[in-house]
């Protein structure tokens, strides 16, 4: 089989018969893995319950409609509440993220021996945890209440903003650093004139972008405690309220639709 | 005035950049560098003010050694030697006053930098460099904005801003048209006499070099293996320099390059007055390439 | 010459604001927001100061985490999540190919590309763990429901990227492939194909990666994998066994990184 497309690259034949035969096992491999992981997850399934959810689906459809739009009076405080804790978190999140990427990024670390892995660590450590198991290690720490949902926020954002700055930072022209580098220009200096000019547009998308994310992943903080408009999704879906529900449902859709067009706007404004 | 007493340089990775290069460059003097790539131009340029530190060797200005120097001396030394660099090198986002008066930043406090209050008789010098390089109505612009020779122009003001007793210029036609780079190495030439200040000038352009400056030193495989007038650069010694070549046919098709660039400014019709008259005909010409 | 210029001012033009007063009007408005959003925040400072000591002995505990003592709990969970992420990711990503090729403008017509469209935003808009809720009460507690939760993001995620980069493609390509006269099927698969190839299976990897990272979340609301075994562990303030779960996953995330870099060099 696989010498008949080989038909138009007689050259290269043998070596993409051996390659073509690595690439059918690599497939055969994948695909046996995919029923291994399948079996596996579904080994405990309830296969009832499934067959049964198209009519649990319309039931609850069918509850959801129409929204309780009254219900809004309640909604506006924690939704100020959710707005507060994406920002704050996020500016607390860029705060610790600018010194982190700056030891992280291999041009301008001090020692790449000691501190550099300690920042890659910090970085990795935050983006492999989700801000709300953040939310919920705090809020059993603190106590629930915004504060949690802010450091909640601010520690998964650490992460995000750290590698994508570091990122940038290490792609940065290094001419112009030299340039002002040999004007006799002290070490700050060469950050402010060399580095952080070429580096702004890009720190500013970042965190308009983090920013977008954190107003979606802070509508969800309240499921564990950390306030803002989860805590009112939690309380209605505890007492099966669903046109509560679907109030705070399309609430948070219109809150997260306007967000990406600010994001969208101000990333567009300063590229 | 500059002094390099057997300078050497030799890469982590084993290669011998420079082995043992020793010259005097007197006030006013206008040095080309030539030699094949790789040849450690670029390097002998970078040891003079340690942006690329020697590995053996020292380096005099004004009888001052600068190999041992290091921090807070290094920088003072740094801002008296003015360098041109390559496609410019200009800090692109920033406005092309902001580049000018960077060349003070080894001058003035932080403070004083981030806040961008230099001086005022700083913020004097820039505008006075700007109106000589012919860029005075540009200074609130971006520098990414510029054209090619503009940016070029910037770059000489940056440098001057420091008020160099020395400078440094890192192949400054590199990425210009033949024109451009004809008016941008008159700059420089000229600057240099106005000043008396010495210039040592990394050129990849045998022909520019002949033009522009009163001594060749000729470096090939890291060591120097001519050193005298552009009167005395002959094939024998090119050869010398950058091996076997047809020298004579290199040179017509050169000289025919740097017509036809002027044919097509010719051809602009009404704008090749003011472009012979050298009044920033750069945009003009970067249009036309 | 240079004394004409002598006394001149300069300042700094203004980096993204021109007018003065829009400028102020904009800092001066970020401003109050801040201070309004940061004094509405009310925090029960006795609380935290009691809290500092849970937090060091979350601390302790993540230096030195107890794996022993749940294993059974975390193995199962980990097993979950590991076999939730892979068949999510695959099943997402098969499906978010022809609805990113729909969704691209520069092949699909109107109809379809509108119809793509709207299940991608559908998709996108809300936080997995709300679709997580549906789907666990549609479909009962466990991975499965895990599992169509993270298919759901990752057809929104890939198929947006994909459609985004089909339309980024060099037109001239296509266009050779489209003049020889070929079909649609093969427009794709000579024309697109080729140059959306190594972006996709990057962009596939990184999914893998942010599946395994939101199965840890999405067990909190019962849909099954680690995320549950971790909620109990916090719930019970057993913090070296939150550490060992969460060290755990930090190495999990990081070999996917590691290897992900790997494949990739050599896709392309």
């Amino acid at each position: 089989m696989p010498v008949r497309e080989l038909d138009g690259r007689p050259v290269w034949q043998r070596r993409t018969t051996r390659r073509q035969w690595a690439i059918w096992a690599g497939w055969l491999a994948g695909v046996m893995l995919f029923v291994w992981c399948w079996k596996l997850m579904t080994g405990r399934t309830i296969w009832a319950f499934v067959w049964d959810a198209p009519r649990q689906a319309a039931d609850i459809g069918s509850r959801m409609l129409p929204p309780r739009w009254s219900y809004i009076d309640k909604l506006l405080w924690p939704l100020w509440d959710t707005l507060n804790i994406a920002t704050l978190g996020t500016l607390l999140g860029i705060i610790i993220a600018v010194p982190v990427a700056f030891l992280a990024a291999r041009n301008t670390t001090p020692s790449a021996l000691f501190l550099r892995p300690v920042a890659l660590f910090i970085i990795v450590a935050s983006r492999s945890i989700n801000s709300l198991i953040w939310a919920l290690l705090l809020v059993s720490m603190i106590g629930p209440g915004l504060l949690a949902g802010i450091i909640a926020i601010g520690l998964r954002s650490i992460g995000f903003v750290g590698k994508l700055l570091y990122e940038a930072i290490e792609e940065i022209d290094e001419s112009q650093v030299e340039a002002v580098r040999a004007t006799g220009a002290s070490g700050a200096q060469v950050l402010d004139y060399g580095i952080v000019p070429q580096i702004l547009p890009a720190f500013a998308g970042i965190s308009v972008f983090r920013w977008d994310i954190n107003i979606r992943e802070s509508t969800i903080l309240g499921l564990v405690g950390a306030g803002g408009i989860g805590l009112q999704l939690q309380a209605s879906l505890n007492t099966l309220a669903w046109p509560q529900v679907t109030m705070i449902l399309l609430l948070v859709l219109g809150t997260v639709l306007v967000s990406e067009w600010v994001s969208a706007k101000v990333r567009h404004a300063v590229i | 005035m500059l002094r390099l007493d057997n300078l050497a340089k030799r890469y982590k990775t084993g290669d011998h950049a420079l082995r043992g290069v020793s010259l005097e460059v007197d006030r006013g003097q206008i040095v080309g560098l030539i030699g094949p790539s790789g040849a450690g131009k670029s390097t002998l340029i970078r040891c003079i003010n340690r942006l690329v530190e020697p590995t053996g060797g020292k380096v005099y200005l004004n009888d001052v050694e600068l190999t041992s120097m290091s921090g807070a001396d290094l920088r003072r030394v740094r801002r008296r030697i003015g360098m041109i660099f390559q496609e410019y090198a200009l800090v692109e986002r920033l406005t092309v006053m902001e580049n000018v008066l960077s060349g003070r930043l080894g001058y003035v406090p932080f403070w004083r930098s981030f806040l961008r209050r230099y001086p005022q008789a700083d913020v004097d010098k820039a505008f006075a460099l700007l109106e000589r390089v012919g860029l005075a109505e540009h200074a609130d612009k971006r520098a990414d904005e510029l054209s090619g020779g503009q940016r070029q122009r910037v770059g000489i003001a940056r440098a001057l801003e420091q008020d160099p007793e020395l400078l440094l210029i890192d192949e400054p036609t590199a990425s210009l048209d033949p024109k451009t780079s004809r008016q941008i190495m008159r700059l420089i030439r000229e600057i240099c006499e106005e000043r008396s200040l010495p210039a040592v000038i990394n050129i990849h352009d045998v022909l520019l070099a002949r033009m522009f400056v009163d001594r060749i030193i000729g470096l090939t495989a890291g060591e120097v293996v001519f050193d005298g007038p552009p009167a005395e650069l002959d094939d024998a010694v090119l050869t010398r320099i950058y091996g076997a070549e047809d020298w004579t046919a290199m040179q017509t098709a050169a000289a025919e390059d740097a017509e036809d660039a002027e044919d097509a400014a010719a051809a602009h019709g009404g704008h090749v007055r003011r472009a012979a008259e050298g009044e920033r005909p750069e945009e003009r010409l970067a249009g036309l390439a | 010459m240079s004394t004409a210029a002598a006394g001149r001012r300069w300042r700094r033009p203004p980096v993204l604001i021109q007018s003065r007063r829009t400028r102020w009007l904009v800092y001066g408005g970020l401003l109050i927001y801040l201070a309004l959003a940061i004094s509405t925040v009310e925090v029960n400072w006795l609380r935290v100061y009691e809290g500092l000591d849970r937090g060091w002995r979350f601390a302790q505990g993540f230096l030195a985490p107890d794996f022993v003592s749940r294993w059974k709990d975390i193995s199962q969970g980990l097993a979950e999540s590991l076999t939730m992420t892979v068949t999510s990711t695959v099943v997402g990503v098969l499906l978010a190919v022809p609805i990113g090729i729909g969704a691209a403008r520069n092949v699909a017509p109107m109809p379809i590309y509108l119809f793509c469209r709207a299940i991608i935003a559908l998709s996108r808009t809300f936080q997995e763990v709300i679709v997580a809720i549906f789907f666990v009460a549609m479909f009962g507690f466990g991975p499965f429901a895990g599992f169509l939760t993270l298919a759901f993001a990752t057809i929104g995620f890939m198929a947006k990227l994909l459609a985004e980069d089909i339309e980024d493609i060099d037109e001239a390509q296509a266009e050779a492939v489209r003049a020889t006269g070929a079909s649609f099927p093969q427009l794709i698969n000579y024309g697109i194909q080729p140059q959306v190839m190594p972006r996709l299976i990057g962009l596939s990897l990184y999914r893998l990666d942010i599946n395994f990272r939101e199965s840890a979340v999405i067990g909190i609301v019962g849909a099954g994998g680690i995320g549950a075994t971790l909620n109990t562990a916090i719930d019970r303030y057993e913090y070296d066994s939150a550490g060992a779960i969460l060290l755990l996953i930090i190495l999990i995330v990081m070999a996917a990184e590691y290897s992900s870099s790997h494949v990739r060099g050599w896709v392309q």
